[in-house]
């Protein structure tokens, strides 16, 4: 068994490792793949905040993936297009900076997630699945149907958006910026889930009623979970986005939410490192069983019906075994 | 608006959602009995079109098309439910959730395999083809009509095996008590085959004999899969009543806001915008009905309380 920080802490070194070997190697194609684990894995480590703390089986999260994108496709397709977003009440005009961009793609998931969480936790277990699923769904055909901008066809951006200081052309510039936002958004998830409200948050996903004795609101404590989980989703959507230059009502659909939620599930619910683990290894059997059939989906379902059915705990949990209750 | 449009509309409505139903039916009567959440019901639905295309191409009868529908979906179901689904009753949501994603994964493309990605087609019947009048002058496609009748008998037929067989009794025992049922000797594992192969079998007919009017296509479940489990939350998980309910709502407000909510905006706004806020506010009808009943009555209509 290998204890779970000495793993993280070679993860984290592959992702810095993997780059640099295809930046001297000359394949830019890898780095571009590695930049694509890395988004995802962004959007899974959302995911598991209010998965793997909360308790929150959201089959859903690809609309604040799909939200965090449109934020990046709307205001680049006005600041390309010349066309100001509204003249009224005041004038916004589009913008091509991608920090300006972020901000717009987490407040629009954040809105979006008190809004879909405040009615959803209204239930709970299988209901919350479905419920969750369902607005996915909304979101999905209110952006086919949406012409204005691009309906089922999506939007297009010319040119990929720019970060003061780099040149987010160059494959390992873009990476690193994901790269980092990444180890932020998992140094975030570390410290919420030793925080007092992540360990209220634990109780509230164990036992409820006991948090509810010492006169805490468990719902609350779990909208607040999903609140942030929605908001570092949308982050990683605008940054998928950005990536492909390219958004599409694909980003919201549920497909999407069930690979998002595949991620967490391959690398261990609530480790810390389950989504890395998790969005690396898909990347790598999407190239790898894509490159040899066109049918890999089929070898992607064994492999998850053979970790649901045998493999407790993942891949973190196969290779260091049962989580360390304190370490 | 006239009355004919508006009977017309309502009738397709109708007639979507008794389609609907005989999806919710199976997923509901599954999470009621087993507590199991089933995903890869839409590829139960797409299996029965795909066979029944496959056999309407092979012999010309639709007849032999509907029975090899039902075979096929209710063997699937079968088989599913003795390699996989048997070992997730007792796992968590999540699990559930997962392997039975997993399963629609390896469904699509194991069908996309043997058929190819082009969607095949299947012929609605020649004594079925063509409209007929209705009192009142309205004319409407017989196969329609068909698919309405035929959903109602299934609804009944549904419903007095469940009040009034052996079996019956022994689905709505396991509902409320699976210990005690295995303890006074029914074979319990049994039991949940047959519920799991019954409940695929509704879903395998629906896919055949909505295959005859839409393309039999890989991916074809999923979609009315997400417009069943929007109909089970309304209607109140394991309530066959309120599956069928619940689908009459959900076919009605579909078909009925796609057509006159664009309408309805004409009169205050401009043709286009109108249009388009119409359309986009009719897709999202249905999820907006569903977040409405859930705030009035967060276990559906008929639903347990929880």
């Amino acid at each position: 068994m290998i204890r779970e920080t000495h793993l993280n802490i070679g993860l984290v070194a592959l992702l810095m490792a993997i780059p640099v070997w295809a930046l001297i190697a000359d394949e830019p194609f890898i780095i571009t793949l590695m930049t694509r684990a890395v988004v995802f894995a962004l959007a899974a480590v959302g995911l598991n905040i209010a998965l793997g703390l909360g308790g929150l089986v959201s089959l859903g999260h690809a609309v604040f993936f799909g939200i965090g994108g449109y934020a990046m496709g709307i205001l680049a397709h006005h600041a390309q297009t010349y066309t100001p977003l509204a003249e009224w009440p005041l004038l916004i005009e589009g913008t091509k900076s991608m920090p300006v961009i972020w901000l717009a793609a987490i407040i629009a998931s954040t809105l979006a997630a008190v809004v879909i969480g405040i009615l959803s936790l209204r239930t709970a277990g299988v209901y919350f699945i479905m419920i969750t699923l369902a607005f996915g769904q909304m979101f999905f055909f209110f952006a086919i149907s949406w012409s204005a901008y691009g309906g089922e066809d999506g939007l297009s951006i010319y040119v990929r958006n720019g970060f003061p200081g780099l040149n987010t052309l160059v494959p390992v510039h873009y990476f690193g910026l994901c790269l980092v936002i990444l180890l932020a958004a998992l140094f975030l998830n570390a410290r919420l889930a030793k925080s007092p409200f992540g360990l209220a948050l634990n109780a509230a996903r164990q036992t409820p009623a006991r948090v509810e004795t010492v006169g805490l609101d468990p719902t609350r404590l779990k909208l607040v979970a999903f609140v942030i989980s929605g908001a570092i989703t949308g982050l990683a959507g605008a940054l998928f986005a950005d990536l492909n230059r390219f958004v599409s009502p694909t980003m919201f659909s549920w497909q999407l939410s069930g690979e998002i939620m595949i991620f967490v599930i391959i690398g261990g619910v609530g480790r810390l490192f389950g989504p890395v683990v998790g969005a690396l290894v898909f990347v790598a059997l999407e190239h790898l069983l894509g490159g040899l059939s066109d049918y890999w989906h089929i070898y992607l379902g064994i492999l998850l019906l053979l970790i649901v059915l045998f493999g407790r705990g993942g891949l973190i949990g196969i290779l260091c075994g049962r989580e360390r209750v304190h370490d | 608006m006239t009355f004919i449009l508006l009977a017309e509309q309502v009738l397709n409505g109708l007639q979507f959602g008794i389609m609907l139903f005989l999806m919710a039916a199976g997923l509901t009567l599954i999470f009621g009995v087993m507590g199991l959440i089933n995903l890869a019901h839409g590829s139960l639905y797409m299996i029965g079109a795909f066979a029944a295309a496959a056999v309407a191409g092979a012999t010309g009868s639709f007849l032999l098309a509907l029975i090899a529908a039902l075979a096929a979906a209710a063997a699937a179901g079968a088989l599913v439910e003795i390699v996989v689904i048997r070992r997730l009753y007792d796992k968590d949501h999540l699990d559930q959730v997962l392997a039975t994603f997993a399963l629609i994964l390896i469904f699509s493309e194991g069908t996309r395999w043997v058929f190819g990605s082009f969607p095949l087609f299947l012929n609605i019947p020649e004594a079925l083809s063509g409209p007929i009048t209705l009192p009142g002058g309205i004319q409407y496609p017989l196969y329609r009509i068909t698919l309405i009748i035929v959903g109602l008998l299934v609804a009944v037929g549904l419903g007095l095996l469940i009040t009034r067989t052996r079996i019956g009794i022994q689905i709505r025992a396991g509902e409320n008590d699976r210990e005690m049922i295995a303890a006074l000797g029914i074979d319990i594992s049994r039991l949940y085959t047959l519920i799991f192969a019954l409940g695929a079998a509704l879903a395998g007919l629906a896919g055949a004999l909505v295959g005859a009017i839409q393309s039999v296509q890989v991916g074809m479940g999923e979609p009315v899969l997400i417009l069943a489990f929007v109909v089970i939350v309304i209607g109140g998980i394991g309530s066959i009543k309120g599956a069928l309910i619940g689908s009459l709502l959900v076919g009605l407000t579909d078909t009925l806001g796609g057509v006159f909510l664009p309408q309805l905006f004409k009169l205050v706004m401009e043709p286009s915008a109108a249009t388009n806020l119409g359309s986009s506010l009719a897709s999202m009808a249905i999820y907006i009905l569903m977040g409405a009943v859930l705030i009035w009555r967060p276990t559906g209509l008929f639903g347990a309380r929880a």
